[in-house]
């Protein structure tokens, strides 16, 4: 399985790190609510198909990239970063990528 | 079957022509063959037909191919640490003093005492272990006892091969490749697809499991462009290992695919002719293809009759190699049982190498004209409209019998005569070899015309060629090999420039579709196998129909067809196309099994690669070295090497630790703590990043100071623990616990980006950027200001739980006043290359003081008789408030956890809590005791265990840290830990877990 | 049901094989039963079997949507065990020994239950200790134990590198004698002929579509072969239970499916005697009776219904094995293969009454449900029957992870790939 890092290029998914569903999404950090805080640690949908996750590029830039994969082909159909880096990769993508696979 | 060389010349032997001979033992025997030959033809040309007995029945088996499908001669290659088990003997070159034997017989495969087998006939039919061996009912542990005492004799009758008994000594490589093209099998599509991929400049690999590209053009009777077949695969073949943009990898199996055009192909470098002797025996290459070409052919298949396993039958194709390309004639009398065109052309081919065919028996008819005249070609008997009922001999054939046969009605029995031969040739049409997409999931199509399956829609980046695609035939093959590469070309994005034109092709015009002949049934012949190597007999198959086990899977399961090292390449569809007459429906039906990679048994050496015996990389401190010439024992912890203690000469380790730890409390030690997990965080946020990542306060800690933090999960359990420092007003230095360094960063890179993307902070790891010792006990102090610059160590300068900065040896130093083992202790840091440097100095500093290193075991038992928790406590299972450390959940800020860490079962009573007990007449406390109110034969249930013990040296006993059920209201209770494992049994009193100094005025002097 | 005997078999043979009958039938689906179980793998079949054995309720359906037994039953690496170190999972899997024990006698089958012994190597000190606690705990629970030091371990095993200098020295390991290996797809075939002859409905190619409900109250289900009422429904259906629950309209629960593969070498003669486990990384291996080794290790660590998986397990798996058994490098890998894992939040079981009404769930396997599969039945027929838990279920609970009362045998907290 191969997934495109938006900073580094197209590599092999050893060298990421899965981090899991991206639907999970924490409650502010404000929040006392306790089934909102449940629901974000346990609560899963895990249906076959698209699947939307965040893999962390583990074995190359440690960011965070967002990937769009079929859960039944493992199709790859989208990557695209996340975090608060991700505005500054238009400003990068005009310089020549270092090692990037731009393919 | 009692085969022979043939007199050598053009044509015949094309792959031995050298003549040069080669001496190899078979079963103890030395033979000589030629070079280039495999074990099979060598031993077929030597006249051997026994080379393996079956799985079940331990019949006689010979030659049944001669390829990587092959079923039946399998042998155990080489001796002692070399020995492997189960190669089968057409795909091993032979080499002057090759060691090969037979298997799963004795005492040999000629003569196998387990022949015995046979008798047992049809009561050893599909399945019957599970309807016998289950013995008189027994009660408890014994109710099993009579199957286990049979399965010892069944084990040790199955298996094949013996495996090595001593370590493997050779190596295993491994490689990585990218390409634009990936050709998967160098036949007549392989190479035009390749050639014209490479002409328009896509970098190309080219992989064929053969020693030799070119595949069946090896052996083709054909021309292209008015050069003989061989010749233009050998151009071609030539041409691109020339290129510098194609790889060309002859012996490379490729195995398997996975997901995104990547794909594992081992290489047999062993078996190349000029190969390196210090290059690896195998190599597994990684290949990441953008596009891929699939030329791998097609198999031919048998069809069933009553003793088609007899040495001497094999599959036409086969037969027809081994006369070409090997110059070994079969037998000497050769029949041909075909029910498609190809067996007529195998049979011409070997009469003009020279093979006496005595006849042509076919299912069908209605054979066509030109087809008619190869068989005439070939003086062999022609007998249409007739099948082999069974073929008759022991260790060889010597006669076939056959019978009028109706290709409609599928009845067969009138007019029987029988044929001497002593080797009978069978081609039952051709299954093409779609493997590796079925491996991904592609479902296969069948093809009704063909009478075959086909590889159906590509899920994936892939083209098929020629025969694996279903386009039989030179012509073809060469124009789907070249659409398939323009295919590829545009998948990998490269320009499709139409430049080379195909190649023209004079030869065979062959129908490659057969009669829908899969089995001759006629009663009272004897067995009829469809898998060869497995024993499944045809009756096998319709009695697992009788017994309902009718879907493809269930069948496959319960008769083992299909399931022996080959995989069923020759035996699936034909098992198959019973089962659907047996169902009555079509073979599509029935359905089709996934082909599970590798496509060939794969070494498991090859698949580590150098990885082998070394999975892990080994950490080492800067120190390491020291460690070792200073009597270090090295134990792991987490990926790191850690001494354990070091040992003085005649000393145990427990004597060590002992004298480690009272040297620390009484003056002063050095441990390396290089290993501890260490983030540096920074930013403007970096604090109120803190804040929310520990349970603690850490918004206000002062520029200067450190503070101890824990650490918990989302769902309010503790995760890990360590100090911080704050080193300036936005920047921290976070440590971790040695085994925790990754899973921490990670947790912080996780709630940084992901979760609160708006706090300005970043995070690097630097672990190995810094090397740590700690420095403990009374003396510590006056170690360090013998020997740290531009700092104050006064304890008003630099009090507890400060942070400053100074110099020793000139080294740049960071230094914190932290303290595990509750002396007056620091923590020192500095580049890691200057790690054994500054050990160095402060090893000169303490000699006044009789400074000792010390290792894991006393730096667990200085915190152990401090209470402080570690790793064994921070178990994943405990709460702070279980470790009495409640005072550190903070209520009054959210941080992670801090909601799910109210729930009222994190507090409920009943929960293990943190706890030392003491030994309390003197016995030693194992690790892992549970605690027990009962005696050593009746304890009682368990009400807690230890988690960290030791022998305390202050104390005077052993102690240990225990997570004890509602522990903390019963300190001052005797109980018992007991360790039935370790036969221990011990009167402990619980304590408070803070045993030394519990005030912790010493850390603050 | 006729009975399986070595007269039986022997009868047989004298006429042919001829008299041989399917080993359950393939009936036509009923309008109405009294319990439907959703999934015909190994656990659907032993409840099944249990609830027309033990609890007298014989009107139950399996409906499986392919053929029986294909999913994790059929593709597991036949480990039967109950070593472990909390009381919860320690009873329930020594409940499911002692059902072993007597499997094949129960069933007129031989399930080739072989108890051989599973050994866990333990590579450093402190992970002696940890072993010598959780055999101290089975030993407590009434289940053998013991614990070896490196010269008892390479004598049992003889071919397991105990020199000393392995990246990952053997220091000892612990020992549970009674534990083994099963003939995985007997236990499938067995509880099915088994249950059939109890007068259990097994309907295979019956996919399910949806569910029958009258207000929040499950009352049967749709499949390609119609409506199929019941008063209660049981899904056990591993893998596919976010899938299945989802169209019951239960969309979120403690489950992740990913994909586990294993790992079958070439036939060989008896080479190893037990069943094996790495204990610096993650791997167990044995040889099954025709000679095979078996063996597997972590998942495949993402979402993933699609039975196949990647390569850098097989290099780990791999790796771990030759790093054990430096003489199993010139062995052959012969066939590895892929299955769905429903991974649960801490690593342990779900077998409860609900979440809906007329509605019963046993999930969250991860990859231990061989093993399971007489106990799992046994304890959700009792489940289905009484509309309540036996005790021995009692912990596996849905709610346990929301209350905060995980059963985290590895500490690894509610990830579940890391379990």
């Amino acid at each position: 399985m191969r997934i495109r890092c938006p900073w580094c290029g197209e590599r092999d998914h050893r060298e990421f790190t899965y981090i899991g569903a991206a639907s999970a999404i924490r409650p502010p950090i404000a929040s006392t609510d306790m089934e909102a805080h449940k629901s974000y640690v346990y609560d899963r949908a895990n249906t076959p198909g698209d699947h939307d996750e965040i893999w962390l590029h583990t074995g190359g830039c440690r960011r965070h990239v967002r990937v769009r994969r079929n859960t039944t082909t493992h199709a790859v159909s989208a990557s695209e970063p996340v975090g608060p880096w991700r505005d500054t990769l238009d400003a990068l993508n005009t310089v020549d990528p270092v090692g990037g696979d731009k393919t | 079957m009692s085969g022979f060389r043939l007199k050598l010349r053009k044509g015949v032997g094309t792959g031995v022509s050298s003549g040069k001979t080669v001496t190899f033992t078979f079963d103890g025997k030395s033979y000589q063959g030629l070079e280039g030959d495999t074990l099979a033809s060598a031993l077929i040309a030597n006249g051997v037909s026994v080379v393996a007995r079956s799985f079940k029945y331990h019949r006689p088996r010979g030659v049944f191919s001669a390829g990587s499908e092959e079923p039946s001669a399998l042998v155990t290659l080489h001796e002692g640490a070399e020995r492997e088990p189960n190669i089968r003997a057409t795909e091993v070159p032979i080499r002057e003093g090759l060691v090969a034997r037979s298997q799963n017989a004795w005492p040999s495969a000629k003569f196998d005492l387990a022949a015995i087998n046979q008798l047992g006939g049809k009561a050893l039919s599909a399945g019957f272990y599970y309807k016998t061996f289950i013995g008189p009912r027994l009660s408890g542990h014994r109710a099993t006892a009579f199957w286990y005492a049979c399965e010892q004799v069944i084990r040790r009758a199955a298996g094949l091969g013996a495996g090595a008994k001593e370590r493997d000594p050779s190596r295993y490589g491994r490689m990585n490749a990218f390409c634009d093209v990936l050709v998967v099998g160098s036949g007549a599509a392989g190479l035009a697809a390749a050639h014209r991929a490479a002409k328009q400049g896509a970098r190309v690999i080219l992989a064929d499991e053969a020693a030799q590209t070119g595949g069946a053009l090896l052996n083709a009777p054909d021309f292209i462009d008015d050069l003989p077949a061989a010749q233009w695969a050998t151009q071609i073949a030539d041409e691109l290992v020339g290129m510098e943009n194609v790889t060309v990898l002859p012996r490379t199996t490729v195995q398997s695919m996975f997901d995104d055009g990547t794909y594992l192909a081992i290489e047999r470098v062993e078996e190349a002719a000029d190969r390196n002797p210090h290059a690896p025996r195998l190599r597994a290459w990684t290949i990441i293809a953008k596009s891929t070409v699939i030329a791998t052919g097609a198999l031919e298949r048998p069809i069933v009759f009553a003793g088609n396993d007899r040495p001497g039958v094999m599959l036409a194709d086969a037969a027809r190699r081994y006369a070409m390309q090997y110059g070994a004639a079969p037998g000497k009398a050769v029949a041909v049982f075909t029910n498609n065109d190809t067996g007529w052309l195998a049979a011409r081919d070997m009469a003009r190498c020279g093979v006496i065919v005595t006849a042509i028996v076919d299912v069908r008819t209605d054979v066509a004209d030109d087809i008619r005249k190869a068989g005439e070609e070939s003086r062999a008997q022609l007998l249409t409209g007739s099948a082999v009922l069974r073929a008759k001999g022991r260790s060889t054939i010597t006669a076939i019998e056959v019978a009028d046969y109706n290709e409609i009605s599928g009845a067969a029995g009138d007019n029987r005569r029988t044929i001497a031969c002593d080797c009978l040739a069978v081609s039952g049409g051709w299954s093409p070899t779609f493997h590796l997409t079925s491996q991904q999931g592609g479902k296969p199509v069948w093809d009704a015309e063909l009478q075959a399956f086909l590889p159906g829609e590509p899920t994936s980046s892939w083209h098929g060629a020629g025969a694996m695609s279903g386009a039989f035939g030179l012509g073809a093959a060469l124009r789907t090999g070249a659409k398939a590469a323009d295919a590829a070309l545009a998948d990998a994005g490269l320009p499709v420039k139409d430049t080379t034109k195909l190649p023209d092709v004079e030869g065979d015009e062959v129908d490659h579709a057969p009669a829908p002949v899969f089995e001759i049934k006629a009663s009272g012949v004897g067995k009829a196998f469809v898998d060869l190597q497995h024993d499944v007999t045809a009756d096998d198959v319709r009695l697992a129909h009788r017994e309902g086990y009718v879907s493809v899977e269930h069948l496959k399961r319960y008769t083992t067809l299909g399931m022996a090292t080959d995989q069923g390449k020759t035996s699936n569809v034909t098992g198959l196309a019973i089962m659907a007459d047996t169902r009555d429906m079509a073979i599509p039906d029935v359905g089709t099994t996934r082909f599970r990679p590798p496509y060939t048994p794969t070494a498991i050496g090859a698949l580590a690669g150098e990885l082998y015996g070394h999975l892990k990389s080994e950490r080492q401190t800067p120190m390491h070295d020291w460690h070792l010439a200073n009597r270090a024992g090295m134990v792991a912890n987490g990926p790191w090497l850690r001494p354990e203690s070091y040992n003085a000469p005649g000393e145990t380790v427990e004597q060590a630790y002992i004298r480690e730890t009272k040297a620390v409390r009484k003056s002063v030690g050095l441990v390396d703590v290089s290993t501890l997990g260490k983030i540096d965080v920074q930013g403007p946020d970096a604090a109120e990043f803190l804040n929310r990542i520990y349970s603690n306060g850490f918004a206000k800690l002062p520029v200067g100071k450190a503070r101890y933090g824990l650490m918990l999960r989302e769902d309010g359990f503790l995760f890990d623990d360590g100090t911080t420092w704050r080193l300036d007003e936005h920047r921290f230095l976070v440590t971790t616990t040695t085994a925790g360094a990754g899973k921490v960063m990670e947790h912080l890179e996780y709630h940084a980006e992901i979760v609160w993307p708006d706090l300005k902070v970043a995070l690097a790891s630097v672990s190995d950027e810094w090397a740590g010792t700690a420095v403990a006990g009374p003396n510590a102090r006056k170690l360090l200001e013998a020997c740290v610059t531009a700092c104050d160590m006064g304890n008003d300068a630099f009090p507890f739980m400060g942070v400053r900065e100074g110099k020793i040896a000139s080294i740049d130093v960071l230094i914190a006043r932290l303290s595990f083992s509750g002396e007056l202790a620091y923590e020192v840091y500095c580049g890691a290359h200057h790690g054994q440097a500054v050990w160095d100095a402060l090893m000169a500093a303490g000699k006044p003081f009789h400074v000792v290193p010390y290792g894991l075991e006393a730096l667990s038992t200085l915190r152990i008789e401090k209470g402080h928790v570690a790793g064994p406590e921070l178990n994943g299972r405990t709460t702070a408030h279980d470790l009495g450390l409640g005072g550190m959940v903070s209520t009054k800020k959210p941080f992670v956890g801090s909601v799910l860490a109210t729930r009222e079962a994190l507090h409920e009573a009943g929960r293990f809590q943190l706890v030392a007990i003491k030994s309390a007449d003197g016995q030693r406390i194992v690790g892992g005791s549970h605690l027990v109110k009962g005696s050593k034969e009746e304890t009682g249930p368990s009400m807690g265990h230890t988690t960290s013990t030791c022998f305390s040296p202050e104390l005077n006993c052993y102690i240990s840290l225990a997570m004890l059920e509602d522990g903390r209201t019963r300190h001052g209770e005797r109980m018992f830990a007991t360790n039935p494992v370790r036969d221990r049994h011990v009167a402990v009193e619980v304590v408070s877990p803070h045993m030394v100094d519990p005030d912790g005025g010493r850390m603050h002097v | 049901m006729k009975r399986y005997s070595a007269f039986s078999i022997v009868k047989n043979a004298l006429t042919g094989n001829k008299d041989w009958s399917p080993a359950w039938r393939k009936p036509e689906p009923k309008a109405r039963y009294d319990v439907i179980i959703i999934g015909g793998g190994g656990h659907g079949l032993s409840t099944a079997y249990y609830l027309a054995s033990m609890h007298g309720i014989k009107n139950v359906a399996v409906v499986e949507k392919g053929y029986l037994g294909s999913g994790n039953i059929g593709r597991n690496t036949t480990i039967v065990r109950s070593n472990y170190r909390l009381p919860a999972n320690s009873a329930f899997y020594e409940k499911s020994m002692e059902l072993w024990r007597e499997l094949s006698h129960e069933l007129n089958f031989n399930v080739m239950f072989s108890p051989r012994g599973v050994l866990n190597l333990a590579h450093t000190p402190g992970q002696m200790d940890t072993y010598a606690e959780r055999g101290n705990q089975m030993r407590l629970m009434g289940v053998r134990s013991e614990l070896l030091d490196r010269d008892q371990v390479g004598r049992l095993n003889p071919g397991l590198d105990v020199s000393g200098s392995s990246r990952f020295p053997i220091e000892g390991g612990l020992l549970q004698p009674d534990a083994g290996n099963a003939r995985h797809d007997a236990v499938a075939w067995g509880y099915a002929r088994a249950a059939d002859a109890l007068g259990v409905d097994i309907l295979e190619n019956t996919e399910v579509s949806g569910f029958l409900k009258e207000g929040d109250r499950i009352v049967g289900v749709e499949t390609n072969r119609g409506e199929i009422r019941a008063d209660k429904v049981g899904v056990a259906v591993a893998g596919n239970t976010s899938r299945v629950m989802k169209m019951a309209g239960v969309d979120a629960l403690p489950i992740e499916s990913t994909v586990l593969q294993a790992f079958v070498s070439e036939s060989i003669k008896p080479i190893i005697p037990n069943v094996v486990t790495f204990g610096a990384g993650h791997l167990y291996v044995s040889q099954s009776d025709k000679g095979g080794l078996v063996f597997g290790g972590n998942i495949d660590y993402y979402n993933s219904y699609a039975q196949r998986g990647n390569l850098p397990v097989w290099e780990e798996v791999t790796s771990e094995l030759v790093s054990m058994f430096p003489n199993f490098a010139r062995l052959r890998l012969l066939r590895s293969w892929g299955g769905i894992m429903d991974m649960s939040m801490d690593g342990s079981p779900i077998i409860t009454t609900g979440p809906l009404p007329g509605m019963y769930l046993n999930a969250g396997w991860c990859y231990g449900g061989f093993k399971a599969t007489p106990a799992s039945g046994w304890c959700f027929a009792h489940t289905i029957a009484n509309d309540k838990a036996h005790d021995i279920n009692s912990a596996f609970t849905l709610e346990r992870f929301k209350d905060g009362r995980p059963i985290d045998e590895l500490g690894a907290g509610p990830t579940p790939w890391y379990h």
